[in-house]
This record gives structure tokens, C-alpha cells and sequence, in this order.
């Protein structure tokens, strides 16, 4: 460790910084292809559910590296335009990533009472505002919690654009691997690197579920390293009365 | 108000006067084998209050389903002041309708549903208002002002700031009658409203019903198993059986000296 000079240091934090933005970005368009292709795999119109359905097929099933070198060497050649490697890994990590979020939005759109949408058109609001102003909000706090998975999922799967040549936290560590002619200290490093940006996300995402639950009116519940939630009355009550 | 089913019956279906509000013609619903209404012809006229009774299974709730368009006649149409609800005249021919056209025809109808299903991610007085400022385009002041007179009539105006689920079953079903009333409907459906409720907490539901119909001309459609209720404000009540309306007529006449052998055997399993 004593061996790393201010300069590796720096390739590190510079590759910290890009993760950090390959992770923001990523998750910025996976969330919404999420929502586009999970809403509208529970539209009325077959054809909608289908081609939503493909999509999340496609691509769930292929892989995002691969999808990465095809977004990087196969688009140029059939439509002539090349992206950045950064742009393409954004690219790839967000609709790879997307799909598997549109299964956490259609589950979660699927877990709110069918009476709310029936007091929704009782009340004769449209089926855009049914689903805006009832079903998306009472469907949002589920989706939290499995979406932190994911977003930690993407974190580390940013490492796969140093095959691109971009400059993360991995591909930082290789550079630094080959000055110093030892694996150990860098590894070591990376790897405390990646759990602190997880946990950093992760108790954000804490935070928007508390936010998430005090909006429908429940009290969040404790879990977690340091977490502030209070028990909830109900489970208070039944850690009492329950056994 | 008069009922007519396929086997002839002493309520002749009246000559069409433009007065009923609301008309079932040949109406049938099955789900899957089972014929939950079977070819059923009533009406309503403005104004009226009506309870549908009978044992559960013979359709009472479906109608009501029907008329807020939350199932689809298999056969038959529903007209609401004149207008078809669930389909529409193209070129002659009755269609199945459209959103748009539903959405017009439906404004005119509110619902109270039996297990209340307010809003949870809004607060009282946003469950309230939100659809006389999204649907019907009122300013949001006069929503919350009329919201405010709904939650008088109610009697929860101290609740508006709380979420539903801080509140009573007895509370959240009147909050759900205010905002049924926030619409201006010209016809409320009750489906069992106070089936849901823990017995201490009907009254007071019940309470705020009865003055709603004895103070103003909105049309009821009432399910209910309160007889007591019934009694005191419906014009006419229709017993059901097996999605036919056996027997019709005043309260008195249905509770105290029911024609139909089935309707007394109804009578005496719940009073």
C-alpha cells in the first residue's frame, strides 16, 4: 500500500469518478426504459404488450457485454456512426439494465388493489390520470428495495466497460496493478471502493422509501445498518400481542 | 319504477315517459357458466331511491358494477338519462362505446364501494378534490372549499390533514361518500357500504346516508343487507333472486306482506 504514489491514487479517484457517472447515467436511462416498457406491458392493446414484452425479452436475455462490443463495433459498421465508449456503455448498461427494471415496475403496478383503479373510473378519471395519480404512487414503494438491488447490480457492472477502454475504477486498478507489479494493495482498494459507493446508495434509497412510505401514510420499517425508521405501530403491536 | 323479467309478473314495464333516469333492457351477465343476470329489464326514475335485496350471489352488486361501467353486459343495454352507457349509435347501428363516450355518459354516476377504497397516497382532503379539479376542471380553491362543506355534511372537517389509513373503517366510509358527492352525481350506487364495518360504526354511516337522501334529489342505488335502512328511505325496493327481480314494490309492502314465498324466506333468514 505504501508503494502508491499520489499519481495511482489519482487514477483510482478518476476512475471512481467516472463509475460514478457511468452508474448515475446507466441508471438514469434503465429507469426509464423501466417505467416506458413496464407500463406498457400492462396496456390494453395486445400489440403494445407484445413489442414491451420483446423488448424485455431481447434484451434480459442478452448479455450487456456483448451488447456493449455490439453497441461499439457493429453499429459503425451497419449505420456508419460510431459513439463514444462512454456514451456506448451508457447506452448498453441502461437498456440491458432497463429491462430488468420493467419486470420490477409491472410486478409492482400489478400489486395495487384492482379497487383502486375501480374507484379511479367511479370518479371518472382517465386511464392516464388512474395511472398517475393512483397506481404509479401506491405502486412506487414497492419498487424501491428491489431497484437498490439493481442499482448496486449496475454499479458493479460498470466494471465492464474497461474492456472499452473507459477509464473506471477497474480499469484504473489494472493501470495501477501493472505500475506497481503487485495484484494485492489495488485489489483490496477497489474492492472497499465499490462497497462504499453501495452503501452511499444504498442508504439514499433508504430515504426515498421512508419518503415513499410517509406519502401513503406508513411508518417505514427498521432494517439495515444504522437505519432510522421506526418500528411502525402495527409491528409493534403484533411483536406484543403476536407469538 | 317498475321491474319486468322474462316470465310476465304484476309490474308491467310503463310506457317510456322520459322521467326513468336509469334503464336496464334485456340485460344479461354471465362469468364463465354461471348466469349472474338473466335477461333483466328495470328502471329508475329521477329521483327515486331504490334497495336491492336478495341473497348474495343473485347479481344485486353486478348491477351496480354495470352501471359504473366496471363489468360489461354481455347482452342488453343500459341507458343513464337517455343516453346508452355501454354503447353507442354509429350510422344507425348500436356499437360497443368508446372511452370517450363512456366517460361522458359516466360523469353523471357515483359509487360507494363496500370496503371504501380511498386513496391511500393522498390525504383526506386530496381525495376529496381530485377529481372535481382533474376531472371536472374546477379551480382548486373551490374544490377545497366544497370539499370542506362535503366534509361538514360528514362531519370529519377536523380529519382533512390525516391519511386514510389514520382513520376509522366508519370515517373513511364517509370520507368516501364526500367524495362520491364532490362529483355532483345525479345517481349515487351504494354497494353494501356498511357491510365492511365494525357494528359500533354503522349508525353513524348509515346516519349520514339518511340525510343525504332526505335532503336532496340525487337518484340511490342502494345493496344492502341493513333492512332497517331500507325501510326508512327507500321508495322501492326490488328482491332479486338467481339475476331475475322476483318482486317489487313500496318498503312496506315487500317487508311486511312479500308476495313470493322466496322473498319471505329471505326476509325471515335476515331480519
Amino acid at each position: 500500500m505504501t508503494d502508491l504514489t499520489t499519481g495511482l491514487w489519482g487514477l483510482l479517484f478518476q476512475g471512481v469518478w467516472v463509475t460514478v457517472q457511468l452508474t448515475v447515467l446507466g441508471a438514469a436511462l434503465g429507469a426509464f426504459v423501466a417505467f416506458v416498457v413496464g407500463v406498457a406491458r400492462t396496456n390494453r392493446l395486445w400489440i403494445v404488450r407484445f413489442l414491451s414484452g420483446l423488448y424485455m425479452e431481447i434484451f434480459r436475455g442478452t448479455s450487456a457485454l456483448v451488447l456493449m462490443f455490439w453497441v461499439f463495433f457493429v453499429l459503425p459498421v451497419a449505420f456508419g456512426w460510431q459513439l463514444v465508449p462512454m456514451w456506448a456503455a451508457v447506452l448498453s448498461l441502461g437498456l440491458t439494465y432497463g429491462a430488468y427494471g420493467s419486470e420490477i415496475v409491472r410486478g409492482a403496478l400489478a400489486s395495487v388493489p384492482p379497487a383502486q383503479r375501480e374507484a379511479g373510473i367511479a370518479l371518472n378519471l382517465t386511464p392516464w390520470q388512474r395511472l398517475r395519480k393512483i397506481v404509479l404512487p401506491q405502486a412506487w414503494p414497492g419498487m424501491i428495495p428491489p431497484a437498490n438491488n439493481l442499482l448496486i447490480e449496475l454499479l458493479k457492472g460498470t466494471a465492464l466497460v474497461s474492456v472499452l477502454g473507459v477509464g473506471d475504477i477497474a480499469f484504473g486498478a489494472s493501470l495501477v496493478r501493472n505500475a506497481l507489479g503487485d495484484s494485492a494493495p489495488v485489489y483490496t482498494i477497489i474492492l472497499v471502493m465499490y462497497f462504499v459507493i453501495a452503501f452511499v446508495l444504498t442508504r439514499g434509497m433508504r430515504a426515498l422509501e421512508r419518503q415513499a412510505k410517509a406519502n401513503l401514510g406508513q411508518a417505514p420499517e427498521r432494517s439495515g445498518l444504522f437505519g432510522k425508521g421506526r418500528r411502525s405501530a402495527t409491528s409493534a403491536a403484533a411483536s406484543i400481542g403476536g407469538k | 319504477m317498475s321491474a319486468e323479467n322474462t316470465t310476465p309478473n304484476d309490474h308491467a314495464n310503463p310506457a317510456v315517459d322520459g322521467s326513468e333516469l336509469i334503464r336496464f333492457d334485456k340485460v344479461t351477465k354471465r362469468f364463465g357458466d354461471n348466469v349472474v343476470l338473466d335477461n333483466l329489464c328495470f328502471d329508475v326514475a329521477s329521483g327515486k331511491h331504490v334497495t336491492l335485496i336478495g341473497p348474495s350471489g343473485s347479481g344485486k352488486t353486478t348491477i351496480l358494477r354495470l352501471l359504473m361501467t366496471l363489468v360489461k353486459p354481455d347482452e342488453g343495454t343500459i341507458k343513464v338519462a337517455g343516453d346508452y352507457l355501454t354503447h353507442e349509435e354509429k350510422g344507425g347501428r348500436l356499437v360497443p362505446a368508446g372511452e370517450r363516450h363512456v366517460r361522458e355518459v359516466r360523469k353523471s354516476i357515483g359509487m360507494v364501494f363496500q370496503q371504501f377504497n380511498l386513496f391511500p397516497n393522498m390525504k383526506v382532503l386530496r381525495n376529496i378534490t381530485e377529481a372535481p379539479v382533474h376531472v371536472l376542471g374546477m379551480g382548486k380553491d373551490e374544490a377545497e372549499e366544497r370539499a370542506r362543506e362535503l366534509l361538514e355534511l360528514v362531519g370529519l372537517t377536523d380529519q382533512m390533514d390525516k391519511h386514510p389509513s389514520q382513520l376509522s373503517g366508519g370515517q373513511q366510509q364517509r370520507v368516501a361518500i364526500a367524495r362520491a358527492l364532490a362529483m355532483r352525481p345525479q345517481v349515487l350506487l351504494l354497494d353494501e357500504v356498511t357491510s365492511a364495518l365494525d357494528p359500533e360504526l354503522v349508525a353513524g354511516v348509515l346516519d349520514v346516508l339518511r340525510d343525504i337522501a332526505h335532503t336532496t334529489d340525487i337518484t340511490m342505488l342502494c345493496v344492502t343487507h341493513e333492512m332497517g335502512f331500507a325501510r326508512d328511505i327507500s321508495d322501492d325496493v326490488l328482491m332479486f333472486d338467481e339475476g331475475r327481480v322476483i318482486e317489487s314494490g313500496a318498503p312496506e309492502k315487500i317487508f311486511s306482506e312479500p308476495e313470493h314465498d322466496r322473498t319471505r324466506e329471505f326476509l325471515s333468514a335476515v331480519l
